[in-house]
C-alpha cells in the first residue's frame, strides 16, 4: 500500500484551498503508485476538528488531527517534529506539502530530520517505479526541470494553482493526535499574524488577479483595481514591483521573479509594461488581459487579449461592464 | 557578531535559454553569471548587522564551480571579510546533499547568524537555509522581510501569501532573507581594491547520498501569441465577450 501523508494548511483557523488542492494532488499520487489512503494532518487551535470535513470530501481517508492552543499559530518546530514522527512510522510511502510560505518552510525541515530529499514545487508528477517524477520550475520559470526522487518515505511539495481541488467524497473519519514535542518548547515563536483586510482573499487563492503597474500613475488610482476586483467578487489585487518600491502597495503584493508565483484563472494587468521579472511571476496564468498605452509594450507579446489604452480611462468602463456582465 | 553568508551563483536570468541535444541540462555556453539576487540581500543584511553591532565579520559561503570565486570577491567588495569555496562543478538540485555541505562547512564557526537567499533563482529549490538549520540544530526563520537582532536574541517579520507573520527567536540562528529587507550596496572601487587582499580558500565539497537527480529539461510551452482587441474604452464590450464565449472566465 502506497499510503500517502498530506500536511494541510491553515491559518487563522481556517482551511486553505491549497490544503484542498493538496489533497486532491494526494489521491492522484496514491493511484499512480497502485492505490493507498490518503491522510491528512490538520494541526490548529481550538475549533480546528471542526474544520475537518472538506478535507474528506476532497478525499481524505483519516484526518488526523492535532488541536492545541499552542498550533493556533505556526509552530514550525513543533509541527515539523510531528510531521516527521508520522513520516518515520513506516505508514506512509509519500509526505506531500503545499509549497507555500509555510510549507516551503516545513518541508525541508521534515526532509533533513528524516534524511531524505525533498522534491520541491511541483507543477505535476507521476510515479516511475520506486521514483517520484515531477516537474518543478527552474531559472525563473524559464526552464522545466523533471526531477526524480528516488527515497522512503518520498517528500513531495506541489506548487500552488497546479492542482484544482476535485471533489471526491469520504465518510469524515477522524483521529486526535498529539504533538511529538510540547509546543511551548519550540525555539521560533509566531508571535503575531499579520493578514490585512482579512476579507480580501488571498493572491494564491484568487481565480481572478488584477494587477496595477506604473502605469496607474498613483497609489490612490489603485481603488480601479479594487473596484474591478470587487465586480468579479472573487479577484485579488497585485502589483509590480515597481510599485511596490514606490510604497504603492504592500510588498507583500508584488507578482513577479522576486515576488509571488501566480497562475489565476484570469490575470487582468493594468498599466503594466511586462518587465522579464513580472512575467516570470504570471506567465502561467491561464488568461491574460493586458491594458496598456504603449502598442509595443512586452506584456501584449503573452497576453491573449489586449487593449491598447490608458488603464485609468479602460478600467471603470471595464468595470462597469462586468459588473452588468455578472447581473445578467 | 559572527555571521556567515551563503551564496550562489547563478545566471544572468534576461536570456531565452536553450535545452541541450540530450535534453540533460540547459545550455551555459554565452550565460553571464551573477550573486544570486536573494543572496545579495543577506550579505546586504550582514553588513548592516555588523555596522550596527560595531565590530564583528562576515564570511562567505559558496558551493558552486572555480568560477565562483568571482562572486565571493564581489562579496568582499561589497564588504565581506573572508570567503571559501566548497568546488563542485556539478549543479546539484538535491538540496539536502547541498545542505549537509554546507552544515559542516559551518558546524564549528560559532557564528550568531548563519544568512542564506530566500530562495536561488535557477534551482528554485528553497529549501537549503533551513535543512542546514535543521542539520545544525539551529533555530531558523524563513522569507524575512524586516529584522531586528539585539541583545542575543531577535524579531523579524516573514512572508506569507496575502499577510506576514512576526517571529521571534533566540541567537545563534539561520536566516533566509526575502525581497524587501534592504537595497544591496554597490561595490566601490575602494571596496574592489580591497577585495583582492582578502582571504578566499578553496576546497573540493563531497556531495553524498544524492536522492534527487535531472531526468531532463524543457523549455515551457511557448504561450500563442495574442490579439489586440482594440483600442480605449471602445474595445471593452468586445474584451467583455471574448472572456464570457472564448476565455469562459466571466
Amino acid at each position: 500500500m502506497a499510503n500517502v501523508l498530506v500536511i494541510a494548511e491553515s491559518r487563522a483557523g481556517e482551511l486553505r484551498k491549497v490544503a484542498l488542492e493538496a489533497v486532491t494532488a494526494g489521491r492522484k499520487l496514491a493511484e499512480l503508485a497502485g492505490g493507498g489512503d490518503v491522510h491528512v494532518l490538520l494541526a490548529g487551535g481550538a475549533g480546528i476538528t471542526g474544520k475537518a470535513a472538506p478535507l474528506a470530501e476532497h478525499g481524505a481517508d483519516k484526518v488526523l488531527v492535532l488541536e492545541h492552543d499552542g498550533f493556533a499559530m505556526y509552530n514550525p518546530e513543533a509541527l515539523a517534529a510531528t510531521v516527521a514522527g508520522l513520516l518515520k512510522g513506516g505508514t506512509y510511502a509519500f509526505g506531500l506539502f503545499s509549497a507555500t510560505s509555510h510549507g516551503r518552510d516545513l518541508s525541508p525541515r521534515v526532509a533533513a530530520k528524516l534524511g531524505v530529499a525533498l522534491l520541491p514545487d511541483v507543477t505535476g508528477f507521476s510515479v516511475d517505479g520506486g521514483s517520484v517524477v515531477g516537474q518543478h520550475p527552474i531559472n525563473n520559470a524559464k526552464v522545466i526541470a523533471t526531477l526524480a526522487l528516488s527515497s522512503s518515505p518520498a517528500l513531495v511539495s506541489v506548487r500552488p494553482a497546479a492542482f484544482t481541488p476535485a471533489p471526491e467524497a469520504r465518510a469524515l473519519a477522524t483521529e486526535a493526535i498529539t504533538s511529538a514535542v510540547d509546543p511551548a518548547s519550540s525555539r521560533v515563536k509566531v508571535v503575531e499574524l499579520k493578514q490585512g483586510n482579512t476579507d480580501k482573499i488571498d493572491l494564491n487563492d484568487a481565480p481572478v488577479i488584477i494587477a496595477g503597474g506604473r502605469g496607474l500613475k498613483v497609489a490612490e488610482n489603485f481603488k480601479l483595481c479594487e473596484d474591478l476586483a470587487e465586480a468579479f467578487g472573487n479577484a485579488a489585487v497585485g502589483a509590480t514591483r515597481a510599485v511596490t518600491d514606490e510604497g504603492w502597495r504592500p510588498h507583500t503584493d508584488q507578482i513577479g521573479q522576486t515576488g509571488r508565483n501566480v497562475s489565476p484563472d484570469l490575470y487582468i494587468a493594468a498599466g503594466i509594461s511586462g518587465a522579464i521579472q513580472h512575467l516570470a511571476g504570471m506567465r502561467t496564468s491561464r488568461t491574460i488581459v493586458a491594458i496598456n498605452k504603449d502598442k509595443d509594450a512586452p506584456i501584449f507579446k503573452i497576453a491573449d487579449y489586449g487593449i491598447v489604452g490608458d488603464a485609468l480611462e479602460v478600467l471603470p468602463v471595464l468595470t462597469a461592464a462586468v459588473k452588468a456582465a455578472k447581473a445578467s | 557578531m559572527k555571521i556567515a553568508v551563503c551564496i550562489k551563483r547563478v545566471p544572468v536570468m534576461e536570456v531565452k535559454f536553450a535545452i541541450t541535444a540530450d535534453r540533460s541540462r540547459y545550455e551555459e555556453t554565452g550565460l553571464k553569471y551573477d550573486i544570486n539576487d536573494f543572496d545579495l540581500w543577506a550579505i546586504e543584511a550582514a553588513l548592516q548587522l555588523k555596522e550596527k553591532a560595531g565590530d564583528g565579520t562576515v564570511h562567505v559561503v559558496c558551493m558552486g564551480p572555480n568560477a565562483a570565486q568571482e562572486q565571493i570577491r564581489k562579496a568582499m567588495a561589497m564588504g565581506a571579510d573572508s570567503g571559501v569555496l566548497l568546488e563542485s562543478d556539478a549543479r546539484n538540485y538535491d538540496g539536502l546533499a547541498v545542505a549537509r555541505a554546507l552544515a559542516a562547512e559551518l558546524k564549528d564557526g560559532s557564528y550568531d547568524l548563519v544568512l542564506f537567499g530566500r530562495v536561488s533563482i535557477d534551482s528554485m529549490n528553497q529549501m537549503t537555509g533551513p535543512m542546514v538549520a535543521e542539520l545544525l540544530d539551529l533555530p531558523v526563520v524563513t522569507n524575512v522581510f524586516k529584522l531586528d537582532v539585539s541583545g542575543g536574541a531577535g524579531r523579524a517579520e516573514r512572508v506569507l501569501e496575502g499577510g506576514s507573520e512576526v517571529v521571534e527567536f533566540p541567537l545563534p540562528a539561520v536566516l533566509t532573507i526575502d525581497d524587501g529587507l534592504n537595497k544591496e550596496r554597490l561595490p566601490s572601487l575602494k571596496g574592489i581594491m580591497a577585495a583582492k587582499k582578502k582571504p578566499l580558500e578553496v576546497k573540493p565539497a563531497t556531495l553524498e547520498g544524492v536522492q534527487l537527480t535531472v531526468k531532463s529539461m524543457a523549455l515551457p510551452a511557448e504561450r500563442a501569441a495574442g490579439r489586440i482587441v482594440g483600442e480605449g474604452v471602445d474595445a471593452v464590450p468586445e474584451l467583455v465577450r471574448l472572456l464570457q464565449t472564448e476565455a469562459k472566465v466571466l
